[in-house]
């Protein structure tokens, strides 16, 4: 019998994802946290570098952290030059990854926009526009008319608390399915050699003064060559145990789905003002989430009332929404920067590399980010993509501030 | 007849009333007091939807929220996506349709109400079953403030599918008497059709009221349709019941094939047959109750299959007696049929292997594989489950603080032990609240329970086919099977997470409320692992699911965020202003004149000002009044240049800096006395200047001796500008004397207009002189109009916020939050001047020693002049260096900065804008380029004041 | 949602408190006698501890006074309040 419902058939994963290897002894390099970053790092360590003696070790199960929590959204209409290098990096790997990875990743560029509510807003937007043109990123300002063409269920109408006043427009953005892409790159990662350890949480290091020498683990020790920390919220909890201070914060980050329903919304919208973001999955659920829980939090859920106001905005933006139900809230724990970019780099010890402070936005950065990593592990320096995101501009002031003029971080 | 299968009698309908309603386009009727199933029952319809992904026929199999089966989409009164056959309350008018896996939402928007209430309680209790009701009693007795909450439309729980007793009389009987005692007690909010959906920290339980949807196009207008409860409980006791979970076997998806409980359900609470001719296939003795009910009730019983060796001795006598033949030691192999099940396969079932089948006719098949507890609620609020061998169920493993679980929610299964855990469960709760039992809180009697057989913990019937594997269906709503969590655990894949995502088992509408523990033990078993250590997916808020708009409640449309308007909002609309929104407050943007559009009226109120006189509403500007012996102390502590220097009677402007240097706020300071000081404000950082300053006051400076009040709300604020405002104040208030010998600028004065304090200070954001004019917002009208009075002979001219920033921008001042965007220095705005050198230290300084500072490619606010002195640029522009081919080159660009503000001049009779130029100041001079919808606009970078560089127009 | 004891109030809702961060990170006495690197952990690095953290709360919705608290970062739960001048309690 065929499918009633379109995108009812999930495309099927495959017979065989990943082995489940023991830990070897000693590996070259020792990626800490399986998820998005440290699957997608392993791959291209494989691929692009033949460096195959690698271990991803992760506590829990593979890439359960925020990799499969977050609302998938995949962009690169950031404001600095340093961001859209990065994020554009990544969005052009997103759209050959389906074919790299032989996974049916899902990635659907439905395009997304970032809704201006003030004049503020409108100023910031065209200012980002601009300058995504002159890095050669896709994006336009688009007028309300226009808003409504794209995504008909927005609320165009003059007379609601924050009419929309116009958007910023990106068509290759889009998303993609979250645990396809990170299965994707674990089942390459695995065939190319690499182990992924499970169950298997570092709880310390040995080190030999400037160096680390490897890995304590609830597996036992693992000696390392080089480690490279993909620990997202967790980041500080390993640094601290290395004496290395990193300047994030972690914070619950929460988001909700739908029921399925029939498609209404085709494209990404996200707005700061009215503070929500929606797109509607393939199988037809909305997907929604809006900002962090205010404290710091390794709990991986928030408070409701961050959910009230959620849907709040999402009827008020979307009045077609009023009777769609929340089926489920879940929350991640996300490593936030002071200026809303990443931290990537060196560290005070010669073979530890760093990559955290993705924060709310981390997920588009999966196949760049595994990219530069594995660049920046395989040659021992800084890729020049992330070499603006070092620790030590929080020393010089040299801040990469994403707050500012593109402040909806996801 | 229509409704072939309603019973002759009996039920909690009301029969003496008919309800019309249409499903998948057909006329139905049904009664009070039924659902959508029980009237589709009614009628003989089973199937009530084909499955999302293969297309299968799915019906009703359960009678509440557990159901997978039976989704339906309501179309009226209102079109709601996704509701449940089983949980949707029969109302006349009622238009629905089955639905194949994906909801319709309306294309209108919906007008009904929804709100919240927040409630405070000593002990909440969940559920108003046989436990939650003692407990609510207990609770109610012992003079608690209590509330119980139960997501049916009538109290009762498990007891209203059943025949049974207590207290010797029918135990709907007792309930009514429960229900009717807790009314009497003041203390107690008793909701029914209320689910407590979340549980989060401290006691908070959220539960959604549906107080209208049972009524249809009756439900009053005015009555919200939902709402949602905010409960803060000192105590929580869950008694939230068990799930009947169904065994897996080939085929099991078909309409006709339900939960033997969930026959009862409709035979006792609804007075419906599901059938004529029944199988009923369990692991347990409690589906013995649902075969000898419904044989009672005249349905043909064909066989009672009993997976366990020995069935259940004491049971199948009664069945004997009943003459319903009992196959013991055997199972349901599959079963036939295609719209509606027609035969089960019945096999025997020994030692783990199955024999030959047998075919039994029947038109219904009732299941019971055991009891899943609910324990939902429980595992929010993070407490660790137990798998529980005996029950083949998850059940609470640990003692939480302020919430326990009583009767079946706790693997309690028969009556009188639920009746006693409800009253030891409470008596715990209230023991810990220190409130004391009431003497008279007595234990209601059940008959002593039979021990039951020992139930056999059976997941699926084994299968050695692959075919009969894929049609074991594990959840129906994903139609994902046995098959599938085999291919899962074939991948690799070893924690249920992943087997989880891999099948998408438990993602649907009913989050694996049956499939949940049955993929646990299924993926356990073919890891060969012990249940416990495969455990569940987590148990994610809400319970069942939640409209939006009731979340959203009143907060939407207007009420979406406080609206704040000045105290001349009415006169503004009046006089056709438009408006902007500013943070919260409504601001007038321009006000234009018939035929005029911004252009032109922003046009006509710059020249009013930069030649006559204008007025503008400022009164949105933060105020905060900074009084104490160290007052001066601490604002030379924030603000980036001397404030203590100021005299009494003198103002000042200044800048406040984040530790990191970079600008967040600017305004004047007023020195009112030695030890008070007036602050303004931007509009947008009004509060967070106020809590910036209480954060350094309380947490690192609790020695000064200062206090900070907002009084925003408190002062109106009109700046009246302009060379002739002179005149208009002069003539306004002849106390004072207005010249700028007596008046200087940057001063202020206190006066009166007859008898209403006023205050008056010479502050110009426009280069213009100016004065600002305070008073008591409820003055603001009549002194507003006074100065129009007195400006008629003058041409005063209202003005809103375009024509304000047009003004300041040809004075090159910056908006803070326009111009800057939290990067940029007072150097950078070319404000060294008001950053102190004498001061050591003041919040920011040391930030600009740092390399990144020292720059001098960075950023600096200069002003554009567009060559071509017609082309106005957008804000938000960016600017790259001069292309002497006048050609943009290919990407990338470098940038050099962006245009942040940008406005036609009447003064200069040309656009002009202010921008942040990398190294702004040395290119004073230079032409740059600005691409404007693909073609490069020449500009000239200036310096950032345009108007008045000499300030010559201050004092008119 | 937290049930906070504000030390002033009492128990209110979490709506009504504003987060502070980490608590006990004084203004330096002579910022200018620091280094970069100095000063840089002051203005930007904050502990980001998991399990019980000291940090600062404000009852911004309610009388508006900061205070301090020791919360378990992963259970959420409060272990205690104190005044922001009360020394750090010494097992955090
Ligand atoms: C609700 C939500 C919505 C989001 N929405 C978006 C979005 O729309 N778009 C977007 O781009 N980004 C989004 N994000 C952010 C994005 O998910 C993250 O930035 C990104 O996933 C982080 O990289 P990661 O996948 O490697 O992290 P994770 O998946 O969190 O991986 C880190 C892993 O490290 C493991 N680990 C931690 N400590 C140890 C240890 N000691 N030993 C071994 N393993 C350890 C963890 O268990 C975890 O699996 C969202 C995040 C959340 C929570
Ligand atoms: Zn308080």
């Amino acid at each position: 019998m065929s499918p009633r419902i379109p995108g009812a058939d999930l495309p099927e994963h495959p017979d065989a994802l990943w082995r489940n290897p023991e830990p070897k002894r000693s590996y070259d390099v020792v990626i800490v946290g399986g998820g998005g970053h440290g699957l997608a790092t392993a791959h291209y360590l494989a691929k692009n570098h033949g460096i195959t003696n690698v271990a991803v070790l992760e506590k829990g199960w593979l890439a359960g952290g925020n990799m499969a929590r977050n609302t998938t959204i995949i962009r690169s209409n950031y404001l600095w030059d340093e961001s859209s290098g990065i994020y554009e990096h990544s969005l052009k790997l997103w759209e050959g990854l389906e074919e790299d990875l032989g996974y049916p990743i899902l990635f659907s560029q439905r395009g997304v926009l970032n809704l201006a509510h003030t004049l503020q807003d409108v100023r910031d937007s065209v200012r980002r526009v601009e300058a995504n043109k002159l890095n050669g990123v896709d994006a336009e300002w688009v007028e309300p008319d226009e808003v409504r063409k794209i995504c008909p269920v927005v609320n165009t109408s003059t007379d609601i608390r924050y009419p929309v006043l116009g958007a910023t427009y990106q068509p290759r953005a889009g998303i993609a399915k979250h645990d396809y892409v990170a299965w994707g790159f674990a089942r390459r990662a695995s065939e190319a050699g690499i182990d992924l350890i499970q169950d298997c949480e570092v709880t310390g290091f040995t080190t030999q003064g400037d160096r680390v020498t490897g890995v304590r683990t609830s597996r036992g020790d693992i000696a390392a060559g080089t480690v490279a920390l993909c620990a997202a919220g967790h980041t500080s909890v390993l640094t601290d145990m290395l004496g290395i201070r990193v300047p994030v914060q972690s914070h619950p980050l929460q988001a909700l789905v739908s029921e399925l329903l029939e498609p209404v919304h085709p494209t990404v919208v996200m707005s700061n003002a009215v503070h929500v973001y929606v797109s509607q999955a393939h199988k037809g659920e909305l997907v929604m989430g809006a900002g962090v829980d205010s404290y710091n939090g390794y709990g991986q859920r928030g408070a409701f009332h961050i959910i009230e106001r959620q849907m709040a905005a999402a009827v008020e933006l979307f009045p077609v929404f009023a009777r769609a139900h929340l089926l489920r809230t879940w929350g991640g724990i996300v490593d936030v920067s002071p200026d809303a970019s990443p931290i990537v780099g060196r560290t005070p010890y010669e073979n530890v590399y760093l990559n955290c402070g993705w924060g709310t936005g981390g997920f588009k950065a999966t196949p760049g980010i595994g990219w530069a990593l594995a660049h920046t592990l395989a040659h021992d320096e800084p890729h020049p993509l992330v070499a603006p995101f070092s620790l030590d501009r929080f020393v010089t002031g040299a801040l990469v501030d994403e707050h500012g003029a593109a402040a909806v971080a996801h | 007849m229509s409704t072939p299968f309603r019973t002759a009698e009996g039920g909690r309908i009301d029969r003496a009333t008919t309800l019309q309603f249409t499903f998948d386009g057909r006329s139905l009727t049904g009664h009070p007091g039924d659902t959508l199933a029980s009237a589709l029952l009614a009628s003989g319809q089973h199937q009530v939807a084909t499955s999302i992904r293969l297309g299968r026929p799915r019906g009703i199999s359960a009678a509440w929220a557990e159901d997978p089966g039976g989704l339906v989409q309501v179309e009226e009164p209102f079109p709601e996506p996704m509701l449940l056959a089983s949980t949707v309350e029969l109302f006349d008018g009622l238009v629905a349709h089955g639905l194949p896996g994906q909801g319709r939402l309306a294309d209108v928007p919906d007008s009904a109400r929804y709100d919240a209430v927040h409630h405070h309680v000593d002990v909440l209790v969940v559920g108003a079953g046989p436990a939650g009701l003692v407990a609510a009693l207990g609770a109610a007795r012992a003079g608690a403030r209590v509330a119980l909450v139960d997501e049916q439309s009538e109290a009762g729980g498990s007891l209203l599918s059943g025949t049974d007793r207590v207290d010797g009389v029918p135990a709907l009987d007792w309930v009514a008497d429960a229900v009717a005692e807790l009314a009497r007690h003041p203390e107690v909010l008793h909701l029914q059709r209320t689910t407590a959906f979340g549980v989060y920290d401290d006691g908070f339980v959220l539960a959604l009221e549906r107080r209208t949807d049972h009524l249809g196009a009756a439900a009053p207008r005015r009555v919200s349709r939902q709402r949602v409860w905010r409960i803060r409980a000192r105590s929580i006791v869950v008694a939230t019941g068990a799930h009947e979970r169904p065994v897996v076997f080939a085929d099991n998806d078909r309409p006709g094939i339900m939960l033997a409980r969930a026959a009862r359900t409709f035979l006792h609470r609804y007075g419906v047959l599901p059938g004529r001719e029944a199988v009923v296939f369990t692991t347990n003795d409690s589906a013995y109750d649902a075969a000898l009910d419904l044989a009672r009730a005249g349905v043909q019983v064909q066989a009672v299959v009993d997976a366990r060796p020995a069935g259940s001795p004491q049971r199948r006598a009664e069945c004997e007696r009943a003459g319903i033949r009992v196959l013991s030691g055997s199972v349901v192999t599959g079963t036939e049929g295609v719209e509606r099940i027609t035969s089960a396969l019945v096999a025997p079932f020994t030692d783990g292997e199955v024999g030959a089948a047998s075919v039994i006719p029947c038109d219904v098949l009732l299941v019971s594989g055991g009891w899943n507890p609910a324990v939902h609620l429980f595992s929010q609020a993070r407490g660790r489950l137990r798998y529980d061998e005996v029950l083949g169920a998850f059940v609470p493993g640990e003692e939480l603080d302020g919430l326990a679980v009583a009767g079946s929610a706790a693997g309690v299964l028969d009556l009188a032990g639920c009746l006693a855990d409800g009253q030891r469960v409470v008596r715990a709760a209230l023991s810990a609240l220190a409130i004391v039992p009431a003497a008279d809180d007595r234990l209601p009697s059940a008959p002593e329970p039979v021990v039951p057989a020992a139930p056999l913990v059976l997941w699926r019937v084994p299968d050695t086919s692959e075919a009969h594997a894929r049609t074991q269906f594990v959840d129906l709503q994903r139609d994902a099977t046995v098959a599938d969590i085999a291919r899962a655990v074939g991948a690799g894949l070893r924690s249920i997470e992943h087997v989880k995502r891999y099948t998408t088992i438990g993602t649907a509408h009913d989050q694996g409320k049956t499939s949940g523990v049955l993929t646990s033990g299924i993926t356990a078993e073919l890891l060969g692992i012990p249940v416990q250590d495969t455990g569940t997916t987590t148990f994610r808020p809400p319970y069942t699911p939640v409209a939006f708009a009731a979340l959203a409640g009143r907060d939407r449309g207007r009420l979406f965020d406080p609206e704040r308007v000045t105290a001349l909002h009415d006169w503004h609309v009046a006089a056709g202003a438009v408006f902007e929104d500013v943070g919260q407050w409504k601001r007038p943007r321009y006000y234009p004149q018939p035929g005029e559009d911004m252009e032109t009226a922003v046009l006509r109120e710059c020249a009013a000002a930069r030649t006559g006189v204008g007025i503008i509403d400022g009164s949105t500007l933060g105020k905060i009044d900074v009084q104490g012996p160290d007052a001066a102390v601490l604002l030379d502590r924030l603000y980036t240049n001397m404030m203590s220097s100021l005299k009494v009677g003198a103002v000042r402007y200044g800048v406040m800096c984040g530790v990191d240097g970079m600008v967040i706020d600017d305004g004047t300071v007023l020195r009112l006395a030695e030890d008070r000081f007036l602050v303004l404000t931007t509009t947008g950082g009004a509060a967070k200047v106020l809590d910036w300053m209480e954060e350094w006051v309380q947490t690192e400076w609790p020695d000064l001796r200062v206090h900070c009040t907002s009084v925003t709300e408190q002062w109106a604020t009109f700046p009246v500008v302009g060379p002739r405002s002179r005149d208009v104040v002069g003539t306004l208030f002849p106390d004072v004397d207005v010249s700028t010998e007596a008046f200087p600028f940057m001063t202020w004065r206190d006066t009166a207009l007859d008898g209403v304090p006023v205050r008056l200070a010479r502050i110009s954001f426009s280069g213009e002189l100016a004065f600002e004019v305070h008073v008591s917002p409820w003055y603001a009208v009549a002194v507003w109009q006074r100065l129009l009075e007195a400006g008629r002979p003058y041409g005063i001219t209202p003005y809103g916020t375009e024509t304000m920033h047009v003004l300041r921008a040809e004075k090159g001042y910056p908006i803070i939050g326009q111009d800057t965007d939290g990067t940029v220095t007072p150097h950078d705005l070319g404000m060294a001047w008001a950053v102190s050198k004498k001061k050591p230290d003041f919040i920011g300084k040391r930030s600009f020693a740092r390399p990144a500072n020292q720059d001098p490619r960075r950023k600096q606010l200069v002003g554009l002049l567009p060559v071509d002195r017609h082309t106005l640029l957008p804000e938000g522009s960016q600017i790259v260096e001069f292309v002497a081919d006048g050609e943009l080159p290919p990407p990338p660009v470098p940038m050099l900065g962006h245009v942040t503000s940008s406005y036609r001049s009447a003064e200069l009779a040309r656009p002009f804008a202010l921008a942040l130029v990398k190294g702004g100041r040395e290119r004073v001079g230079d032409t740059v380029h600005v691409p404007v919808n693909g073609t490069l606009v020449p500009v000239e970078v200036t310096g950032s004041v345009l108007v008045d560089p000499e300030g010559a127009r201050r004092d008119g | 949602m937290q049930l906070i004891a504000c030390p002033w109030c009492g128990p209110r809702e979490e709506v009504e408190f504003t987060y502070g961060g980490q608590a006990h990170v004084p203004y330096p006495d002579d910022p200018a006698a620091l280094s970069d690197e100095q000063w840089a952990h002051y203005v930007f690095f904050r502990d980001n501890t998991k399990g019980r953290f000291a940090e600062r709360w404000n009852h911004s919705a309610g009388c508006r006074r900061w205070f301090n608290a020791v919360r378990d970062t992963t259970s959420y739960r409060f272990q205690r309040v104190y005044r922001v001048d009360d020394p750090k309690p010494v097992t955090p």
